[in-house]
C-alpha cells in the first residue's frame, strides 16, 4: 500500500510524566487489580464480622499502639514523598537521591513496626477465622510495603550509578505514585483491624 | 523535559521502502537460536505460542470430554473407575476454563490488538512474555499432577469442605489451588498490558470512538480479568492456607463459613464466563463486518453493551447459589439481574442480525461460524434466563441441564466465534489461507455434532440425571440419550481433528493470504502477511472508523520515529493525538529466569510455608536483573 507522510513526530520527547507515560498507566492499573484485591479482602473480613455471633472469636482485639504510630508515619511519609516526586520532576538528582534513601528508610521501620503489629495481635492465624482473616489482610498489605521498599531501596541504588539518566525520573514518580497506594490502602485497614473489633 | 533527537539518529523519515523494512526488521526482529527464542519479547511471537499452547490445552481437555462420554455411554460402564472419572470432570472444567478458554482469548488479543491500533508491539512486553511463560508452567504443572495421580478431583470450583484437608488429605486440591495462582498471575498481566496498549499505544487520530469492536471488547475484558481475578486469588490463597497452616477461613468449627467460599469464588466464577464471552462477541463483530460487506450496525449500541454486559457481569453471581438458603429478597434481587444482563446481549445480536440483513453477506467459513454461534448462543440465553429464576433453578440445579445450558453458552458464546476467528486471522498469522472445502466439512461436523451432544442433555437433566455422576443404572431410563449424546461427542470431537488437518495442510500448501485477502478494514491488515517483526514500516494516522475502505489504495503514515532502536508512538487517551516517542524494551532472558523463579517458589508453597522464605530471594534477584538498565541506548536516555 502507497504511503504518504502526513504528520511528523521527530520532535517529540522521548519519555514523559504522570499520564502520558506508560508506565503511569501501568502502575494505575496494578493499583485497580490490588485495590480490588483489598476490597475482597475487606468484604470477606466484614462477611466473617457477620455471620459470627461474637467478634473477635476468642481473642482480644489487637493492642492499638503499632497499628496506631504505623498509620501517623504513614501519613506524615507523605510529606517526603512528595519532596522526592517535586525533585524528580525538576531532575534534581541530588535531592532525588535524598529522598529515596530518607524513603526506603521509612519504609524499613513501617516493616520493623509492622513485626510488632503481627506479634500485637493478640491472635494466631490458626485460632480462629477471625485470627485467620486479620493474618491474611496485614500479610497482604506486608508485601506491599516490602515490594515498594524493595523498589524503593532499587530505585534509590540505581540513582547513584552511571544508570542516573533523566528517564529513570520518570521512574522514581511512578515510585511515588505506588507508594500513595499503599498509603491510601492502610488506612482503611487500620480502621477495619484495629477498631472494628472494638465496636 | 524534552529530549530533542540526536541530530545523527538514523530516523524513518530519511529512510524508505524495502531500505526501512529491511532496517527496521533488523531492529525489531527476535534474536536467532534456542536463547534467542526464549528472549522474545516480540507481541506476536508470544501470541502466537500462547494461541498453540492454549490449543493443546483444548486437545488435553478435548480428550478428556471424550473419556467422559466413553463411560457414560451405557449404563454401569466400567471404563473409568469413579476416582479416576472425579478427577477426569475436575480435569476437564480446570482445564477448559483456566488454561483454553481465558488464556486463548488473551493470546488473540496479544496477537491482535498491537496490529488493530496501529503500533509496533505491545506494552510492557517483557510482562507479556512473563506471563506467557507462567501460564506454560501452570498448565504443565497441573497436567503433570495429573498423570502422577495427583490431579484435583474436587470440581472444578473446589468447593469446601470437600477440598478442605479433612475430606480431601491428599495434595489434589493444593494442585488445583495453586493452578490458580499462575493462570491468574498471567491472565492479570496480560490484562494490565492491553488496557495501557490500548489507551496509551494507539495510533494517532484512532480516537474512542474508531477502536474497532474487537479491540473495544477485548479492554472491556481486560477490566473485567482485573476486577474479578483478585477474587479467586484471594480464595485460592485462603483455602491453600486452611490445607497448608491451618487457617480457619472454612472451618465452621472456628468461626470459618464453606459459604464464604461459594461467594469468593463466584463473584470471579460469573465474570469468568463474559471473560470468555465478550472477546466472542469482539470476533463476531470483526468478522461479520468483513463478510457482510458493511460496518456493524450500531456501533455505539454494541460498545455500550459490552460495557453495560461488564458491569452487569459482576452482580449476578448469587445464582450460582440459589440452593444454599438464601434470604427471599438475595434471590429475588439477583433472578432480576440475571435477566437483566439478557438485554444487553440481546442488543448486540439484533444489531448482527441487522447488519447480516443490510449488508451482502458473503457465506464463508468464518461467517458459518459466526450464524452457528448466533443459533447457539440464542438458545443457550433462553435456557439462562429459565435458570435465572429460582424455581426452575431449584428443579434443575445440579443437573444435567445446567451442564447443556453452559456449554451452549460457552461453546456456542465462545468456541464458535473462536474458531470462526482461526480461519479468519490464519492469513493473517500463517500467511497462507485455510482450505474453503475443509473449513465448510469442519462447520457442518461441529454444528451437527454439538448440537446432537448436548441437546440431549437439557432433556437428560429434565428427567432428573445428576452432574458429575460416574455411571448410572439401566432401570433410570438414561440410556438411549446418552449414547446418542456420546455419538455426537465424537463427531464434534472429529470436528476438531479436521480443523487441525487443515492448519497442518494449508501451512505447507495453503494459497498465498497476500496482505488483506477478506479485503478486510481494520488496521492489522494494512500490513504484510505474517506481519515483519515492527509490524509497520511506518506508523499508521487513522482518520475513519473502517480506514481501509475509506481508502484502500494509501495509507496515511507519521515519520520521525527512530530507525535504530525500538520506539513506540504514545498517543493521548482520548483524543490520540501524539504524545511521546517511548523506548520499546529489548528482548531478555529475565522473564523467564523470573518465571522459574515464581513456579519454584507456587509449588515449594505447597509443600512447607518455609518456600515462602526461600522462595523468595530468588525471585526478588531476578525481577532485579529484569528492571535493572541493561546499558543499551534505550536505557540510557
Amino acid at each position: 500500500m502507497r504511503q504518504t507522510i502526513v504528520h511528523d513526530v521527530s520532535d517529540l520527547p522521548t519519555y514523559g510524566y504522570g499520564p502520558r507515560s506508560g508506565p503511569w498507566w501501568g502502575a494505575m492499573g496494578f493499583m485497580a487489580l490490588e485495590g480490588m484485591g483489598f476490597a475482597v479482602a475487606i468484604g470477606a473480613y466484614l462477611y466473617l464480622y457477620a455471620v459470627n455471633p461474637s467478634w473477635p472469636i476468642g481473642a482480644s482485639p489487637p493492642d492499638l499502639w503499632p497499628g496506631t504510630v504505623e498509620t501517623v508515619i504513614y501519613v506524615l511519609s507523605i510529606i517526603p514523598n512528595e519532596f522526592t516526586n517535586r525533585a524528580a520532576h525538576r531532575q534534581d538528582l541530588a535531592k532525588v537521591r535524598i529522598g529515596l534513601i530518607v524513603m526506603a528508610l521509612i519504609g524499613i521501620a513501617l516493616l520493623v513496626l509492622r513485626g510488632f503489629e503481627f506479634a500485637h495481635l493478640n491472635t494466631r492465624w490458626d485460632n480462629s477465622a477471625y485470627g485467620s482473616i486479620v493474618w491474611l489482610i496485614l500479610g497482604l498489605h506486608t508485601t506491599h510495603l516490602a515490594t515498594d521498599v524493595g523498589d524503593t531501596v532499587v530505585l534509590a541504588v540505581l540513582m547513584f550509578t552511571r544508570h542516573a539518566k533523566p528517564r529513570r525520573f520518570s521512574d522514581v514518580t511512578d515510585n511515588v505514585f505506588y507508594w500513595n497506594f499503599v498509603v491510601l490502602a492502610w488506612l482503611p485497614l487500620y480502621v477495619l483491624l484495629d477498631w472494628v473489633p472494638r465496636l | 523535559m524534552s529530549m530533542a533527537a540526536e541530530p545523527n539518529e538514523l530516523r524513518d523519515d530519511v529512510l524508505n521502502g524495502l531500505q526501512l523494512s529491511m532496517q527496521l526488521e533488523r531492529v525489531w526482529r527476535t534474536p536467532s537460536g534456542l536463547v534467542g527464542a526464549l528472549m522474545s519479547v516480540d507481541h506476536k511471537v508470544v501470541g502466537r505460542r500462547y494461541i498453540l499452547t492454549a490449543f493443546a490445552f483444548l486437545l488435553l481437555g478435548g480428550i478428556l470430554a471424550i473419556l467422559m462420554r466413553v463411560q457414560l455411554a451405557g449404563p454401569e460402564k466400567t471404563f473409568l473407575s469413579a476416582d479416576k472419572y472425579n478427577q477426569v470432570f475436575t480435569m476437564h472444567g480446570s482445564t477448559m476454563m483456566f488454561l483454553f478458554a481465558v488464556p486463548v482469548m488473551e493470546a488473540f488479543a496479544v496477537y491482535l490488538v498491537p496490529l488493530m491500533v496501529g503500533t509496533r508491539n505491545i506494552a510492557f512486553p517483557r510482562l507479556n512474555a512473563f506471563s506467557y511463560w507462567m501460564f506454560l508452567f501452570g498448565g504443565c504443572f497441573l497436567w503433570i499432577s495429573f498423570l502422577f495421580n495427583v490431579g484435583p478431583d474436587v470440581g472444578w470450583f473446589s468447593y469446601v469442605p470437600l477440598s478442605s484437608l479433612q475430606f480431601t488429605p491428599t495434595k489434589r486440591a493444593d494442585v488445583w489451588a495453586q493452578m490458580i495462582t499462575f493462570t491468574e498471575v498471567a491472565a492479570l498481566a496480560v490484562a494490565v498490558e492491553i488496557v495501557v496498549t490500548v489507551f496509551k499505544l494507539r495510533a494517532p487520530g484512532m480516537t474512542l470512538d474508531r477502536i474497532p469492536l474487537f479491540v473495544w471488547a477485548m479492554l472491556v475484558t481486560a477490566f473485567l480479568v482485573m476486577f474479578a481475578m483478585p477474587s479467586i486469588m484471594v480464595a485460592s490463597t485462603s483455602l491453600i492456607l486452611d490445607r497448608l497452616v491451618n487457617t480457619r477461613f472454612y472451618d465452621s468449627s472456628s468461626g470459618g463459613h464453606p459459604l464464604l467460599w461459594q461467594h469468593l469464588f463466584w463473584f470471579f466464577g460469573h465474570p469468568e464466563v463474559y471473560i470468555i464471552f465478550i472477546p466472542g462477541t469482539g470476533m463476531v463483530s470483526a468478522i461479520l463486518a468483513t463478510f457482510a460487506r458493511r460496518p456493524v450496525i450500531g456501533y455505539p449500541v454494541v460498545i455500550l453493551s459490552l460495557i453495560a454486559t461488564g458491569f452487569l457481569s459482576f452482580g449476578l453471581w448469587v445464582h450460582h447459589m440459589f440452593v444454599t438458603g438464601l434470604p427471599q429478597l438475595g434471590a429475588a434481587l439477583f433472578t432480576a439481574s440475571s435477566m437483566l444482563i439478557a438485554v444487553p446481549s440481546g442488543l448486540q445480536i439484533f444489531c448482527w442480525l441487522a447488519t447480516l440483513w443490510d449488508g451482502r453477506p458473503v457465506y464463508r467459513t468464518p461467517l458459518l461460524f459466526v450464524i452457528g454461534f448466533i443459533v447457539i448462543f440464542v438458545l443457550g440465553g433462553l435456557s439462562g434466563v429459565m435458570v435465572a429464576s429460582v424455581p426452575i433453578d431449584t428443579q434443575v440445579h445440579d443437573t444435567y441441564f445446567v451442564v447443556a445450558h453452559f456449554h451452549y453458552v460457552l461453546i456456542g458464546g465462545a468456541v464458535f466465534p473462536l474458531v470462526g476467528a482461526v480461519y479468519y486471522w490464519f492469513p493473517k498469522i500463517a500467511g497462507r489461507m485455510l482450505s474453503e472445502r475443509l473449513g465448510r466439512w469442519n462447520f457442518w461436523l461441529a454444528f451437527i455434532g454439538f448440537n446432537v451432544a448436548f441437546f440431549p442433555m437439557h432433556i437428560l437433566g429434565l428427567i432428573g440425571m445428576p452432574r458429575r455422576v460416574y455411571t448410572y443404572t439401566a432401570d433410570m431410563d438414561w440410556a438411549h440419550l446418552n449414547l446418542v449424546s456420546s455419538g455426537g461427542a465424537l463427531v464434534f470431537a472429529f470436528s476438531f481433528a479436521v480443523l487441525l488437518a487443515n492448519v497442518i495442510y494449508s501451512l505447507r500448501k495453503g494459497a498465498l493470504a497476500g496482505d488483506n485477502p477478506w479485503n478486510a478494514s481494520t488496521l492489522e491488515w494494512a500490513t504484510s502477511s505474517p506481519p515483519p517483526p515492527q509490524n509497520f514500516d511506518r506508523i499508521p494516522v487513522v482518520k475513519h472508523r473502517d480506514p481501509l475502505w475509506a481508502d484502500s489504495e494509501s495509507l496515511s503514515v507519521v515519520a520521525g520515529l527512530s530507525a535504530e532502536r525500538r520506539e513506540v508512538l504514545l498517543t493521548s487517551l482520548a483524543e490520540a493525538e501524539p504524545q511521546i516517542r517511548e523506548a520499546s524494551p529489548e528482548p531478555s532472558i529475565w522473564p523467564l529466569l523470573t518465571a522459574i523463579a515464581t513456579t519454584i517458589f507456587f509449588i515449594g508453597s505447597i509443600f512447607t510455608p518455609w518456600a515462602v522464605l526461600w522462595g523468595t530471594p530468588p525471585m526478588a534477584v531476578t525481577l532485579i536483573g529484569w528492571f535493572w538498565p541493561s546499558g543499551s541506548k534505550e536505557d540510557e536516555e
